[in-house]
C-alpha cells in the first residue's frame, strides 16, 4: 500500500513538473547495469555514477565536459594557501536543492551541506557513516582522504575551508570526482528524525541537472529536468535509463527506436549500427590498455626470453580483428599512443611462431603447459577475455605450449590473480583516471605487488625510472624518463600488451550535444533531442 | 480428509527445516569472501575488514550464525543485499510480481491450449491431428528453451519487428503500480495503448516459458483420457447410447482431470527453472534473473534468502496441489 | 519434467520370451524406431568424429571469421555450416559436440541411477527412520527448481563440465530414489520375496537379487528421460556460462558464445540449438517407445 501511494505521488510530481504532457522531450538511454543505489559516494561502478552523481548531484568543482580539466561548480571561486595546506571555497549563492514529493528544501545550499557530504564518509561517530551496512566508502578511502584531511571548517554560510595534513597537487581534481558530490544535510536530518536513513540512497536529493522521479528495480530509472538547476534548465524534460544488460539487446532496442542512445555496444554490432541510416556512432580513442601479465616469479616465466618468446607466438592483429572487431589497435607499450610520453620508437615483438619456438628451445623450455586466465566480464579494454584466451591458446599450441583456460567470479578472479604464487598468465586491463603516464606505469611498480601489479614484477631499472618520474615536475624531462621506461618494459616483457580499444557511443541522429567523456562516464546535461 | 491434511503438514515441517539448512549450507560453501564481495572493486583495508567481519558476525561459530539467521527469518528479516544494501525481502517483493505474471500467463496458455489438444488427440486417437499434436508436443518437451527464445527474438523482433526486444511495457507509459501485474495495471491506468504494449512485451517470453508445460499437459491429458476412455463405465455409458460429447465431456474428462491437475501442479517447479532462462534471454526484471545475477555477483545474502523463498513457494504450491488432489479424488479422502 | 514417470506402473516381470515380445511392441512404434535410428547415427558420429569432421574442432581459420553456411551468400563448401567468431568450423564442432552430449547423458544417468537406486532400495526395504530421513532429503532437493539448484551447486564446485554433470546428477537422482522406493515397497511383501526370506536370504541378496530386477521397467524409462534431461540441463548450464568451458565444443557453451551474434550471424545460434533439439527429441522418442512397450495397459487397447 505504501508503495502504491509513493508511486502515485511520484507520478503527480512528475506531471506537476514542467508539464510532462504531450510535447515533453524525452531522452531514453539504454544503460548496461542497474545502479546499486543513488547515493553517489558509497559505490564505484561507472553505472552507479551515471545514475547518481552525474545526473542528480553536483560538486564543488567540475570536470569540463569531455575533458579532464577543472572548472568551478558549486564553488564560484577558491584560494589555496602558500603552503598548499588550506583550500578556501566560496560557494555559489542561491543554489537550490531539488524539490520533490518526498522532500521540500527550506533553504539553499550552504557550508553545512559541504561539510556533511565529506564528514559522513569520514567520521565514524556520524550515524551516516554506517547507514548502509558494510559500506567502506571505498573511493573516499581509496583516494587517501582519511589521512589527507585534517579538518573542514565553516567560515561563514557560503565559505568553507579544507585543511590538509600534507600538500596534495591532485586535491582539486579529486573534489571533482563522483564520491565528492554534495548532498543535502537538511534532507539527511529530516530522514534521521524519521528514522528512515535508507531512503537517502533510494530517493536522492541533489543540486544537479536532473531530479529523481522513479526507479523500477532492474528495469527503468526515470528523471525529470530540475527547473531550479543553477546551470540552467535542461532542454530535455525527461531522462529515462532503460536498464538492458545484454549488449545485443541494447543494440536492437536502439535500432527499433526504443532508446535514443546506448552504452558499450558489442564490437560485433558496431558495423551494423554504423550502417543504420537513423543512427550515428561516435567514437573515441580509449585511455586504456588490455594486457596479459605473466607471473614473473615462477619458472620458466622468470626468464625474460621465455616471456618474449611467448609474446612473439601471439598473433595480436588477429585478436584485434576477431575480438575487438577492428575497434582497437595492437598495443606496443603499456600506455596508449594518445598519451604524452608515449615512445613511438619502441618496436613491437614481431609475430613469428618459428622464431618463438626456437627461442623457447634455446631457453630449455620443453612441453610447457600453463594456464591462461580469462576475466568473466566484458570491459572496454577487453570485450571478451574468454575469446582472447582461446586465440592465445591456439597460437601457443603452434609453438608447442599447451594452455588451459581458467576463470573465476569477478571479485574472486582479481583476488586470486594477486597471489604471489599464482599459476599462469593473467588477463586484465586498465582505464586511466587522469591523463598522467604515472597512472599507468605504477601498475608495474614494486609497491603495487600484491595489489595491482599482476606480473609480480619488480625490476630495479624500471622502479628507479618510475620513482624519478614521480619526483620530477618538468614534463619534457618526465617524457624522457617514461620513454626509457617503455624500452625497459618492452625488453623485459612482464606483460603481453594486447590492445588499446576504442570506445563507441551509438545514438539516434536526433540526439544533439552528447559529448563523450575520456574517463568513461555518461553525462546527459546539455543534451538535446531534435523533434 | 482432515487427517490427510494434518499428515501432509506434519511432513512439511522437517522439509522446511531442511531447506533452511540447505540454503544456509550452500551459501557458506560458495567460494569467495562476503566481506570482499561487499567492499567492491577497490578492496578494503585490513582494519575495516576486521571491523566488518565483527559487525556481520561472519567470525562467529557457524551454528550461532545459523540460528541467528533462522531467528531473523522468523521475524521476516531476510537480510540486506551485499551489493545494493537494500533489504532482500524488499527486492524480492519488487521483482516477484514480474515473475508471477509471466508464469501465470505461461501456465494459462499451457492449460488453455494443452488440455483441449490432449482431449481431441485422445478422442481421435491415431488420426493425423493426434499424430501432429503429439509430434509437436514431444518436440516442445525436448526443446532447449533458451535457444527457442533466441530464435523467436531473431524472427519476431529482428526480422519482422513485431514485438519489442525486452522490458515489460513501452517506456512512454508510466503509471502507478497497483497490483504489480503489468497487464492489470495497464488497464487500470486507463491510458490508451498501454495494455496492448504490455501484451506485446509479454507474449514472446510467455510463449517460451509455456512451451514445456504445454507439451507435458497435452501429453498427460491425452494419456489420462485414453485410460479413462478404456474404462468399463465409459464403455457402458457409450453402450447406453449417451451422446459422445456427453461421454467425453462429463464422464471421461472429470476422471481424467485428476492426473492432469497433479501434472499442472508439478509444473510449477519447472516454471521456476524455466523462468531463470526466459528472464535472462528477455531481460525480464523478475526473480529468476535476480538469482542468476546474484550468484554471479556472489551476493551471498540474496542467494541464501532467494533460495529459501523460492523453495518455500514451490513447496507451498505443491501442498496446495496435494490438497486439491484430495478434494477431487475421493479415494484419498477416505483414507 | 519428472511427471512422465507417474504414468508408469511397475509391472514388468522377467519371463521367457519377454525380450522378443518387448521388441515386438517397441518396433510397432514408428516414432520410437525413428528415434532409435537417429540416436544410433549420433552414436556413430560421436565415435567416428575425427574421421567424419572436415576440420579439427578447435582449428581457428583466422581469415574466415563468421563465414555463413554454404547456401548463403558468401558461403563456401569448405565450411558447410559456416564458422564462428574465431573462424572455427561449426559443423566439425557440432560433430565433436555430439561426444560431449552423449557422454554427459551417460555419466549423469549412471551417477543418478546408481545413487538413486541405492537410496531408494534402502528407504523402501528398511522403512522406518531410514526411509523418513532419505525421503525428506529427496523432498528438500526437489523443493528447489532443478536448474537453480544445479547452478548453485556448480557455483560451489566451480564451473566446468565434470562439476556440471555432478550437479545435474544430484538434481535428477531423487526421481530414481522415489521410483525405486515405491517399487520396492510394492514388491517386498509379495510371496516370492517372503519365501526367499524364509529360505534364509540375507538383506543384501533380498534387496539386490530378489526385489530389484522386478522394479527395472520404470527405472529404464526414467533413465531414458533423465538422459535427455541431462543433455538439456547441461546445455542450459553451458549457456549460462556455468557448464563446460570454452573452447570445449559443447553445444550449450557454443550457444552462449554465439549470443552476441544473434543479429549479425544467426547461423552460429541456429545449429547448436538444432543439434540439441534433435538429440533430445530422438531420445525422448525412444523413451516413449520403451514406456509403451513396458506398459501392458496401453498394449491392450
Amino acid at each position: 500500500m505504501i508503495k502504491m501511494l509513493t508511486f502515485a505521488a511520484a507520478l503527480a510530481a512528475a506531471t506537476a513538473l514542467g508539464g510532462v504532457a504531450a510535447n515533453a522531450k524525452t531522452l531514453v538511454y539504454c544503460s548496461e547495469a542497474s545502479p546499486a543505489g543513488f547515493d553517489p559516494s558509497p559505490w564505484s561502478g561507472g553505472n552507479d555514477f551515471d545514475a547518481s552523481s552525474r545526473t542528480i548531484y553536483s560538486r564543488l568543482v567540475e570536470f569540463e565536459h569531455g575533458k579532464t580539466s577543472i572548472m568551478p561548480g558549486l564553488a564560484e571561486s577558491w584560494t589555496v594557501s602558500d603552503d598548499g595546506l588550506e583550500y578556501t571555497f566560496k560557494l555559489r549563492p542561491g543554489v537550490k536543492f531539488q524539490t520533490t514529493d518526498y522532500f521540500t528544501p527550506t533553504r539553499d545550499l550552504n557550508a553545512d551541506d559541504v561539510i556533511f557530504s565529506f564528514e559522513r564518509q569520514w567520521k565514524k561517530d556520524s550515524p551516516w557513516y554506517d547507514y548502509l551496512p558494510g559500506t567502506g566508502w571505498e573511493y573516499f578511502t581509496g583516494m587517501g582522504f582519511p589521512d589527507l584531511l585534517k579538518e573542514i571548517v565553516k567560515v561563514d554560510d557560503l565559505t568553507v575551508k579544507f585543511v590538509l595534513n600534507k600538500p596534495e597537487v591532485a586535491f582539486l581534481p579529486d573534489l571533482g570526482m563522483d564520491f565528492a558530490s554534495i548532498v543535502s544535510k537538511e534532507y539527511a536530518d529530516q530522514l534521521e528524525k524519521d528514522g528512515n536513513l535508507q531512503q537517502f540512497t533510494q530517493k536522492p536529493i541533489g543540486t544537479g541537472p536532473f531530479q529523481f522521479v522513479d526507479y523500477q528495480v532492474d528495469a527503468v530509472i526515470r528523471y525529470a529536468a530540475w527547473d531550479g538547476y543553477f546551470g540552467g534548465r535542461q532542454k530535455i524534460d525527461d531522462l529515462i535509463f532503460a536498464i538492458t544488460p545484454d549488449p545485443a539487446v541494447r543494440a536492437q532496442k536502439l535500432k527499433a527506436g526504443e532508446c535514443h542512445i546506448m552504452s558499450y555496444p558489442a564490437p560485433a554490432d558496431i558495423a551494423g549500427l554504423q550502417a543504420d541510416d537513423n543512427l550515428k556512432v561516435e567514437e573515441q580513442e580509449g585511455l586504456n590498455i588490455g594486457y596479459m601479465a605473466y607471473n614473473t616469479t615462477v619458472a620458466p616465466f622468470d626468464k625474460a626470453e621465455v616471456r618474449k618468446a611467448l609474446n612473439m607466438a601471439v598473433n595480436k592483429q588477429a585478436i584485434i580483428d576477431a575480438v575487438y572487431q577492428g575497434a582497437g589497435q595492437v598495443a606496443v607499450n603499456p600506455i596508449p599512443p594518445t598519451m604524452w610520453g608515449y615512445n613511438k620508437d619502441v618496436k613491437d615483438d614481431a609475430y613469428d611462431p618459428e622464431a618463438a619456438k626456437k627461442m623457447l628451445e634455446e631457453a630449455g623450455v620443453k612441453d610447457l603447459s600453463m594456464k591462461i586466465w580469462a576475466m568473466p566480464v566484458s570491459r572496454p579494454y577487453n570485450p571478451n577475455a574468454q575469446r582472447v584466451a582461446e586465440m592465445i591458446q591456439a597460437d601457443y599450441a603452434k609453438v608447442g605450449v599447451k594452455a588451459d583456460i581458467v576463470s573465476y567470479e569477478w571479485t574472486e578472479y582479481r583476488e586470486r590473480g594477486k597471489q604471489k604464487d599464482r599459476d599462469g598468465a593473467f588477463q586484465l586491463g586498465w582505464t586511466g583516471d587522469n591523463g598522467d603516464p604515472d597512472n599507468f606505469f605504477f601498475l608495474l611498480g614494486c609497491d603495487a605487488i600484491g595489489q595491482s601489479n599482476y606480473a609480480i614484477w619488480c625490476n630495479k631499472e624500471f622502479e628507479d625510472l618510475l620513482q624519478k618520474g614521480k619526483a620530477t615536475t618538468d614534463q619534457a624531462e618526465r617524457t624522457k624518463i617514461y620513454e626509457e621506461a617503455q624500452v625497459v618494459v618492452k625488453r623485459e616483457a612482464p606483460w603481453l600488451t594486447i590492445a588499446h580499444s576504442k570506445v563507441f557511443m551509438p545514438m539516434s541522429k536526433k540526439v544533439e550535444g552528447f559529448v563523450m567523456d575520456p574517463l568513461g562516464i555518461h553525462r546527459f546535461d546539455g543534451v538535446d533531442i531534435a523533434e | 480428509m482432515f487427517r490427510y491434511i494434518l499428515h501432509k503438514l506434519a511432513l512439511i515441517v522437517p522439509t522446511i527445516f531442511g531447506i533452511t539448512l540447505a540454503a544456509f549450507a550452500f551459501v557458506r560453501l560458495l567460494p569467495g569472501d562476503p566481506i570482499l564481495a561487499m567492499a567492491g572493486e577497490r578492496g578494503v583495508s585490513p582494519e575495516r575488514y576486521a571491523e566488518l567481519l565483527e559487525r556481520f558476525g561472519y567470525n562467529r561459530p557457524i551454528w550461532v550464525q545459523y540460528f541467528e539467521y533462522i531467528g531473523n527469518v522468523l521475524h521476516g528479516d531476510f537480510g540486506i543485499s551485499l551489493a545494493t544494501k537494500r533489504p532482500v525481502i524488499g527486492e524480492f517483493l519488487a521483482l516477484f510480481p514480474a515473475t508471477l505474471e509471466l508464469a501465470t500467463v505461461a501456465m494459462l496458455l499451457a492449460i488453455i491450449i494443452g488440455i483441449p489438444a490432449g482431449i481431441f488427440a485422445a478422442v481421435k486417437r491415431g488420426s493425423w491431428f493426434d499424430q501432429i499434436t503429439m509430434g509437436a508436443a514431444l518436440t516442445g518437451y525436448s526443446m532447449p528453451i533458451f535457444w527457442w527464445g533466441l530464435l523467436l527474438i531473431i524472427f519476431f523482433s529482428g526480422t519482422l519487428g513485431w514485438t519489442p526486444v525486452s522490458g515489460r511495457i513501452g517506456l512512454q507509459y508510466f503509471f502507478p503500480s497497483v497490483t504489480g501485474f503489468m497487464l492489470i495495471d495497464s488497464l487500470l491506468s486507463g491510458k490508451s495503448g498501454a495494455f496492448s504494449s504490455a501484451v506485446s512485451h509479454l507474449i514472446l517470453p510467455a510463449i517460451v516459458l509455456a512451451t514445456i508445460p504445454l507439451a507435458v499437459i497435452a501429453r498427460q491429458t491425452r494419456s489420462a483420457m485414453l485410460e479413462v476412455l478404456g474404462e468399463d463405465y465409459v464403455r457402458t455409458a457409450r453402450a447406453k447410447g449417451l451422446s459422445p460429447r456427453r461421454v467425453i465431456g462429463i464422464h471421461a474428462f472429470r476422471n481424467a482431470l485428476i492426473p492432469v491437475v497433479t501434472t499442472i501442479g508439478l509444473q510449477v517447479g519447472t516454471l521456476m527453472a524455466g523462468a531463470i532462462l526466459t528472464e535472462t534471454i528477455f531481460s525480464w526484471p523478475g526473480i529468476g534473473k535476480w538469482m542468476i545475477d546474484s550468484i554471479g555477483k556472489r551476493d551471498y545474502v540474496v542467494v541464501q534468502s532467494g533460495l529459501l523463498l523460492i523453495a518455500l513457494i514451490v513447496m507451498a504450491v505443491n501442498l496446495v496441489v496435494d490438497l486439491l488432489y484430495a478434494v477431487i479424488n475421493p479415494r484419498i479422502r477416505v483414507q | 519434467m519428472s511427471t512422465e514417470t507417474t504414468a508408469v506402473p511397475p509391472k514388468a516381470t522377467a519371463r521367457p520370451g519377454a525380450v522378443a515380445e518387448f521388441w515386438y511392441y517397441f518396433s510397432m512404434n514408428r516414432g520410437a524406431v525413428l528415434g532409435l535410428v537417429v540416436f544410433a547415427l549420433l552414436v556413430l558420429v560421436a565415435i567416428f568424429a575425427p574421421l567424419i569432421a572436415p576440420h579439427a574442432p578447435n582449428e581457428q581459420y583466422r581469415d574466415a571469421l563468421l563465414t555463413p553456411p554454404i547456401w548463403w551468400e558468401n558461403g563456401t563448401a569448405k565450411f558447410i555450416l559456416g564458422t564462428d567468431a574465431v573462424g572455427r568450423d561449426i559443423l566439425s564442432r557440432l560433430i565433436f559436440g555430439a561426444r560431449y552430449s552423449l557422454f554427459i547423458g551417460l555419466v549423469v544417468v549412471t551417477f543418478a541411477l546408481t545413487s538413486g537406486i541405492i537410496l531408494g532400495v534402502l528407504a523402501g526395504y528398511f522403512g522406518g527412520w531410514v526411509d523418513t530421513l532419505i525421503m525428506r532429503i529427496m523432498d528438500i532437493i526437489l523443493s528447489f527448481p532443478s536448474l537453480l539448484l544445479a547452478l548453485v551447486l556448480v557455483a560451489i564446485l566451480g564451473p566446468g563440465l565434470f562439476n556440471a554433470m555432478l550437479a545435474i546428477a544430484v538434481v535428477l537422482q531423487p526421481h530414481f530414489a522415489r521410483l525405486t522406493r515405491a517399487a520396492v515397497m510394492a514388491e517386498k511383501n509379495r510371496e516370492y520375496v517372503v519365501s526367499a526370506r524364509v529360505a534364509g536370504a540375507g538383506h543384501l541378496r533380498l534387496m539386490l537379487v530378489t526385489i530389484l530386477p522386478n522394479c527395472l521397467a520404470p527405472l529404464i524409462v526414467q533413465a531414458t528421460l533423465s538422459f535427455s534431461n541431462a543433455i538439456l540441463e547441461a546445455a542450459a548450464l553451458g549457456f549460462l556460462g556455468m557448464g563446460a568451458q570454452p573452447p570445449t565444443p559443447e553445444w550449450g557453451t557454443m550457444l552462449a558464445a554465439a549470443r552476441e551474434f544473434i543479429l549479425r550471424a544467426p547461423w552460429v545460434v541456429t545449429f547448436p540449438g538444432l543439434a540439441i533439439l534433435i538429440t533430445v527429441l530422438a531420445i525422448n522418442l525412444i523413451g516413449d517407445g520403451l514406456r509403451d512397450a513396458f506398459d501392458p495397459k496401453l498394449k491392450r487397447s
